[in-house]
């Protein structure tokens, strides 16, 4: 702890906590729905951190954790909308949804144990189209879903009577609604900065990135394999199950359509993208791999107006084009992701030290 | 006579139609280095495999400390105190000596998730004594300068010493080293040799796979030979050396 005590840190610290709390006012500048696409980016980082427990901390492929993110979503939706008449409080039901993901990921979890890499990604992906195809048809013969129409006037979170939509005065600072669920997707996300960052260096962590290695030998020295895989599936599928809750709430609307592969895919390379397993990395590449869909969308249009007089190629297509063009440039000439772990660099200055 | 603290009971293990292991049994005991040795696909791997869960014997079993070993389950046999290293080695690359080490503590130490999020005194106080440990095993085999090396980086040699390192974190009863010498020039070897007494000196039964006859029959309190997956013969190193069917099956070979 005591590195945080270090005057450069502190400092460091809060440059970046002034940074954090004058973004929302920064954004609005441009306005409200920048604070939206903010909003979106945070909620991604705390899904790619989510996914990085499995992924990049387990080395386990999944390309279906977009369904832990829906059911935590449906799990909010249908407690907190006028579908079935229940508005359960905001901060009963995320633990409910979190529960709820969890045992969604030891579902998935316990049959794929033994399978690993290519093997895992396909079953994984097949689980994640599952949930989004129930979700689809469960309007008949009970309808619990609402089918492809989704659910609509979900409520917002609340705490009391200080509710998360609308604008309201806080300490004597006007508020937008985003603005307000920008900081609490703000304190989400530290706090699962946290719980990554703790857990990196724990027992359970070193015991994860062992079975990552070499499964024989994490099993020869005792580790329990089973179980660690089980837990890194439970512990990534609740993260989503929170991330779940929370787009629900502030959405105020879901539908399958939200959780369709090309979601999963989206936060998987977020994470392969800004350094597998390592926290920095994966924040980089969710808050790069969220924002810049939007600057393109906001900015292709109008520049190509402006240099042709008319629209060449639509922003969306555009989007997936340079969206592969960059994986496969990451890809060629950073295998390990923009911002990988420092064991490189650790290599580094081992050498400059041996020279010496 | 000291206690029997494995005894291995007409183990059998097929592949197929090859019959790797047919109906072996011996025993070994309390502080003593017992080598294992015979040609190549003898079946001195296999038998390490089944001892250790990670192949499930078709015929026979083990008595561990007297009871009986439970197959198919890898991590119980490392937590009843059975630690090993691989012929190949299998570290894990990515990860610096000293976390390899610290890894080895898992079956010893009880931290869970609750305790990496909360950071509890009890937790803070087992992740200290981890790092104790760890940093003395790597001290007590002589790498403790490449600690914060990658363990893909380390010589050959270090690389055996951090795997009997990461394995002895496991506080074993019983150390089984699967050709540790492999590869090894003479000067190495006779440091592994010195290794291998200071750690049966400080009270750990050992299990020696070993191609090299000079080092098993001058370390070994008793030896046993394996030819085409059945017991040849299991005594004393002086009887053995002497033995015809020995001579045949291995060492005039």
């Amino acid at each position: 702890m005591s590195k945080w005590l270090n005057p450069r840190s502190a400092f460091g610290i809060a440059l970046i906590a002034a940074a954090l709390i004058a973004l929302p006012f920064v954004a609005a500048m441009g306005g409200q729905a920048w604070v939206r696409i903010l909003n979106f980016a945070i909620l991604y980082v705390f899904l790619a951190l989510g996914l990085n427990i499995v992924v990049g901390f387990a080395g386990l492929l999944d390309l279906g954790y977009i369904a832990f993110y829906a059911v935590g979503a449906y799990t909010y939706a249908l407690l907190a909308s006028p579908h079935f008449g229940l508005h359960w409080p905001f901060w009963v039901i995320l633990p409910i949804g979190a529960a709820v993901a969890c045992f969604f990921g030891v579902l998935l979890g316990s049959p794929t144990l033994k399978l690993r890499g290519d093997y895992l990604a396909i079953v994984t992906l097949g689980f994640g189209e599952i949930v989004r195809i129930f979700l689809n048809n469960l309007n008949a013969p009970i309808n619990v879903t609402n089918g492809p129409q989704g659910i609509t006037l979900i409520d917002t979170v609340a705490f009391g009577d200080f509710r998360f939509s609308g604008t309201s005065q806080v300490l004597g600072v006007s508020l937008s609604g985003p603005q307000k669920y920008y900081f609490l997707l703000v304190a989400l996300a530290i706090f699962v900065i946290i719980i990554n960052l703790r857990l990196q260096n724990s027992r359970i962590g070193r015991a994860w990135q062992a079975i990552r290695e070499d499964e024989i030998a994490a099993k020869a020295i005792g580790i329990n394999t089973r179980n660690l895989k089980l837990l890194a599936f439970a512990m990534g599928a609740s993260f989503g199950g929170v991330a779940g809750g929370v787009f629900s709430a502030m959405q105020g609307f879901v539908s399958p359509e939200s959780f369709s592969l090309i979601e999963s895919i989206m936060i998987l390379a977020m994470v392969v993208l800004g350094g597998m397993g390592h926290i920095p990395g994966v924040i980089l590449g969710a808050v790069l791999l969220s924002i810049l869909p939007e600057v393109l969308r906001y900015g292709v249009g109008p520049l190509q107006m402006a240099l042709f007089g008319k629209m060449l190629i639509d922003p969306e297509s555009l989007r997936m084009l340079i969206f592969g063009l960059a994986l496969v440039l990451v890809m060629r000439f950073k295998p390990a992701g923009l911002w990988p772990s420092p064991e490189r660099k650790r290599e580094l200055s081992e050498k400059r030290a041996g020279a010496v | 006579m000291a206690e029997v603290l494995l005894a291995a009971k007409a183990v059998a293990k097929h592949f197929g139609g090859v019959k790797a292991l047919r109906d072996v049994s011996l025993s070994i005991r309390e502080g003593e280095i017992y080598g294992l040795i015979g040609p190549n696909g003898a079946g001195k791997t296999t038998f390490f495999n089944c001892m250790t869960g990670l192949y499930i014997p078709d015929g026979g079993g083990f008595d561990f400390a007297g009871a009986p070993l439970k197959a198919d389950a890898p991590h119980q046999a490392a937590e009843r105190g059975i630690a090993r290293t691989f012929q190949n080695i299998r570290l894990f690359a990515n990860m610096t000596a000293l976390e390899n080490v610290m890894v080895g503590r898992h079956v010893r130490t009880a931290a869970g998730v609750l305790g990496a999020m909360f950071q509890n005194r009890a937790t803070r106080a087992e992740e200290a004594a981890i790092r104790q440990r760890a940093e003395d095993l790597l001290h007590y085999v002589r790498i403790e300068d490449r600690a914060d090396d990658l363990a893909k980086n380390l010589s050959y040699g270090d690389q055996r010493r951090l795997e009997i390192a990461r394995a002895l974190a496991t506080e074993p009863k019983l150390l089984c080293l699967d050709e540790p010498a492999a590869g090894m020039n003479a000067t190495e070897t006779e440091e592994l040799r010195d290794l291998i007494e200071g750690i049966r000196r400080d009270g750990t039964t050992i299990l020696l796979i070993e191609h090299d006859v000079k080092l098993v029959m001058g370390l070994c309190d008793r030896v046993a030979v394996l030819d085409y997956g059945a017991l040849v013969i299991e005594d004393v190193p002086a009887v053995v050396q002497k033995d015809q069917r020995v001579i045949e099956a291995y060492l005039g070979a």
